[in-house]
C-alpha cells in the first residue's frame, strides 16, 4: 500500500538514530561518561581559571625576564592545537619519565591551553579597570597586593565574567578531545555504546546532553550580566 | 605651625620629550592653605602629583614631613598624605561607607567596626550621613565629591591635595564641595588645592601659586595675587578667567 511503503524511511530514520530501546539500553554508560567529561572540564576551568590569573598579573607586573617567559608561555599555549598538545603529554612525556593517567593528561593539557587563554582575558579586564582606581588605591596608601585583591581585581573579574564563561564552554567541549587518549569521557562512551548497538542513537544522545549541559551556561552568562548592569558601576 | 612639611627643590618631571615641570620649588608649612592656579598644562596637576608619587619625578628632591620621596623609595611617609581627584575615583563596587573604611582598616590596621565608626562620623561631617550603604553611582556628582573628601580624610593624613575637585562637577554642585573643603581649611589640616575656582582662592587660601609653562611665576597671599598682580602672565591670565 502507498502509505506504507512512505511510512517506511520515516521509521528507519527513528529507528537508527532516535531509537528508544537503544536509547534506555546506552543512557547509563553515557550517564558515567557525562560525569567524566564534567569532571574533568571542571577541574580544567578552574586550574585554568587560577593558573591564568597568575599569568595575567605576572604578564603585568613582573619583571623583565619572568614577564618574557609568560609572554613565551601565552603565546606558545595558545598556538598550539589542544589535541597535539594532547597526543604529546600521554604518549611523548612518558619516554622521559612522566607517565600521567589518561585524566591526568588531559587535565593538563586543557588547563595548560585554557590558562594561556584566560590569561590574556584577565589581561584585557585588569587594563579595562580606569587609571583612576589604580590612583585611588594608591592614594589612600594601599599595598599593590590590596590594590589588585581590594580594587582593581573585583572590577576586572567583573568585566571578564562574559569572556571567561564563553572560555569555559570551550574548555567543557574541548573535554571530547580526550576520548583519543582512551579517557572514558562522554563522547568515548557515546562511541562505544555505537559500537556496541551497532547504532548511531548513543551519539545524538551525547550531542543533546552536551547541549543541556552548556545552553543552561550560555543563557546564565546573560542574566549575570543583567543584574550586574542593573546594579551599576 | 611653621615647619616645612612639604619642601620640593628643583623638580623637574617630563613625560617623553615634554618637560610638565622645569625645576619647581615650593615650601609649604604645616597648616598652610595653598591654592595652585594656572591655564590648564601649566603643570599644576603635575606638580601635587608629583608629592604623593602618583608621577615620579625624574630630577630634584621632595621631602614630605621630614622624609625624601620617590626614586624607588619605600614612600611610607605617603599614607599622610590624602589626595581628592577630579574624578572622584571613588570604588564603584563598594558602598559610600565601604570607599570610606577602606584605608583605615587595610592602611591603618584598625578593626572594619572601628573603621565604620569612623566612616560614619566623616560622612556625617560631609553630610553625607543618610547615604552610607548606597553605592556610589547611586549619588550625585557632588555627593560623590564629597565622599571622595570623606575617604581621603579617614586616613588622618597630614597633607591633603585637590586635584580640581570642583571641574567635572555640575554648576550648581560646585558650591557644596567647596563648603566643605572650606571647612576642612578651618581645622588646621595642610591643604593644596589646584583649583580654577577663583573666589575660593581669594576666600580660603594663605598663599595664591600661580604656574604657567611648567614653573612658579608667582606666589603671594591671595590679596596681592588678584589686586596687584605683577608678571604680565598672571594679569593676562587673570583677566581671561575673570572677565566674565
Amino acid at each position: 500500500m502507498a502509505t506504507n511503503v512512505e511510512a517506511l524511511p520515516v521509521m528507519s530514520i527513528f529507528d537508527t538514530f532516535l531509537n528508544w530501546k537503544v536509547f534506555v539500553q546506552t543512557l547509563p554508560l553515557l550517564l558515567s561518561g557525562l560525569t567524566t567529561t564534567l569532571t574533568l572540564g571542571v577541574t580544567a576551568i578552574i586550574l585554568g581559571f587560577i593558573g591564568g590569573l597568575v599569568l595575567a598579573l605576572l604578564r603585568l607586573y613582573a619583571n623583565s625576564p619572568l614577564r618574557q617567559i609568560t609572554v613565551a608561555y601565552i603565546d606558545v599555549f595558545r598556538s598550539i592545537p589542544i589535541l597535539v598538545l594532547l597526543v604529546v603529554i600521554y604518549y611523548a612525556l612518558p619516554f622521559v619519565g612522566l607517565r600521567l593517567s589518561s585524566f591526568g593528561a588531559a587535565a593538563s593539557a586543557l588547563s595548560l591551553v585554557s590558562a594561556a587563554y584566560s590569561a590574556e582575558i584577565f589581561r584585557a579586564g585588569i587594563e579595562a579597570v580606569p587609571r583612576g582606581q589604580f590612583e585611588a588605591a594608591r592614594a589612600i596608601g594601599l599595598s599593590s597586593w590590596r590594590r589588585m585583591s581590594d580594587v582593581v581585581l573585583p572590577q576586572a573579574l567583573r568585566i571578564v565574567i562574559p569572556p571567561i564563561t564563553s572560555n569555559s564552554i570551550n574548555v567543557m567541549k574541548d573535554t571530547a578531545l580526550a576520548s583519543v587518549v582512551a579517557m572514558p569521557d562522554l563522547l568515548k562512551q557515546a562511541t562505544q555504546a555505537q559500537a556496541l548497538a551497532a547504532n548511531p542513537t548513543p551519539l545524538i544522545s551525547a550531542a543533546v546532553i552536551y547541549i543541556l549541559i552548556l545552553m543552561p551556561l550560555v543563557r546564565l552568562v546573560g542574566v549575570f550580566e543583567k543584574r550586574l548592569a542593573a546594579r551599576g558601576r | 605651625m611653621t615647619r616645612p612639611i612639604i619642601e620640593m627643590r628643583n623638580v623637574v618631571k617630563s613625560f617623553g620629550l615634554f618637560k610638565a615641570l622645569h625645576g619647581v620649588d615650593l615650601q609649604v608649612k604645616e597648616g598652610e592653605i595653598v591654592v595652585i592656579i594656572g591655564p590648564s598644562g601649566s603643570g599644576k596637576s603635575t606638580l601635587i602629583r608629583c608629592i604623593n608619587q602618583l608621577e615620579e619625578h625624574n630630577g630634584g628632591e621632595i621631602i614630605v614631613d621630614g622624609a625624601e620621596v620617590g626614586h624607588g623609595r619605600k614612600n611610607t611617609v605617603l599614607t599622610e598624605v590624602g589626595m581628592v581627584f577630579q574624578n572622584f575615583n571613588l570604588f564603584p563596587h563598594m558602598t559610600v561607607l565601604r570607599n570610606v573604611a577602606l584605608g583605615p582598616v587595610r592602611v591603618r590596621g584598625l578593626s572594619w567596626a572601628a573603621a565604620e565608626d569612623r566612616a560614619k562620623r566623616l560622612l556625617a561631617r560631609v553630610g553625607l550621613a543618610d547615604q552610607a550603604m548606597k553605592y556610589p553611582a547611586q549619588l550625585s556628582g557632588g555627593q560623590q565629591q564629597r565622599v571622595g573628601i570623606a575617604r581621603a580624610l579617614a586616613m588622618e593624613p597630614k597633607v591633603l591635595l585637590f586635584d580640581e575637585p570642583t571641574s567635572a562637577l555640575d554648576p550648581e554642585m560646585v558650591g557644596e564641595v567647596l563648603d566643605v573643603i572650606q571647612q576642612l581649611a578651618k581645622t588646621g589640616v595642610t591643604m593644596i588645592v589646584v583649583t580654577h575656582e577663583m573666589g575660593f582662592a581669594r576666600k580660603v587660601a594663605d598663599r595664591v601659586v600661580f604656574m604657567d609653562g611648567g614653573r612658579i611665576v608667582e606666589q603671594s597671599p591671595p590679596d596681592q595675587i588678584f589686586n596687584a598682580p605683577r608678571d604680565p602672565r598672571l594679569r593676562s591670565f587673570l583677566q581671561a578667567v575673570l572677565s566674565h
